[in-house]
């Protein structure tokens, strides 16, 4: 398992499949991703661009934390994250996060976990800029998954 | 004791600084009265504390060349 945090654009069908290639060749039956983009609205505010703090050092020990959870409650063969800190533009990618399963529903499932719990520690902050000036968010909308029961579902 | 104390995101512009190194007599505090002798002030509620980057609370004790960080809710992802 890896975390990579980087402050350049990244393309993340190529960096799955750059991590893939290192991977051993048919064992895995499934790869789930999730990538997560910049929008260019929020909280009812137009938003031009986006600047991502982060704790060094802190930051990548907590990903790999939720990671190596993930893998302890499902059956998974590997994960990679890829977070992007500092300037970032909308409609770029902010977060990468892929699973390689035998099966489909261990793969889905170590994915949901990992972006879940990854936005609930992992130390990075936003500050957008918009036509009222810089503000940094408050807060992350919640997975409606987390809301209602605490947990992804197969680790309620 | 000598601690380094690290401020993030709103918390950085809050103090002006993003790192400071504090020498404090004797050779533990907890991280509630570490706060209050170098801000003057009670820690805001919604504040993130983390001790050598592992997350704790207000009562955890703080010694000799510990890194404590001050920080807002996170908002990556």
């Amino acid at each position: 398992m890896k975390v990579d945090i980087q402050d350049v654009p990244f393309d993340p069908c190529a960096a799955t499949r750059d991590y893939e290639s290192a991977l051993p060749k048919g064992k895995h039956g499934g790869i789930v991703t999730f990538v997560g983009t910049m929008r260019d609205f929020n909280d009812g505010h137009d938003v031009s661009s986006m600047f991502l703090d982060h704790y060094p050092g802190m930051t990548e020990r907590h990903i790999l934390g939720v990671m190596e959870e993930a893998a302890r409650l499902s059956n998974i063969m590997d994960a990679y994250v890829v977070h992007r800190v500092g300037d970032i533009k909308p409609s770029e990618p902010i977060v990468l996060v892929a699973v390689w399963a035998a099966h489909r529903a261990d793969a889905f499932d170590a994915c949901r976990y990992i972006i879940n719990y990854l936005k609930e520690r992992a130390p990075f902050w936003k500050r957008e800029t918009t036509p009222q000036g810089k503000r940094w968010v408050e807060h992350n909308t919640a997975d409606p998954a987390v809301e209602a029961i605490g947990r992804p579902t197969r680790f309620a | 004791m000598s601690v380094k104390i690290r401020y993030f995101a709103s918390m950085r512009d809050r103090m002006g600084k993003a790192e400071d190194t504090v020498v404090l007599e004797g050779g533990s505090m907890t991280v509630a009265n570490l706060w209050k002798k170098i801000s003057g002030q009670s820690l805001p509620s919604n504040t993130l504390i983390a001790v050598n980057m592992e997350y704790t609370d207000g009562s955890a004790v703080v010694k000799n060349g510990d890194e404590v960080a001050f920080f807002p809710p996170v908002t990556g992802g």
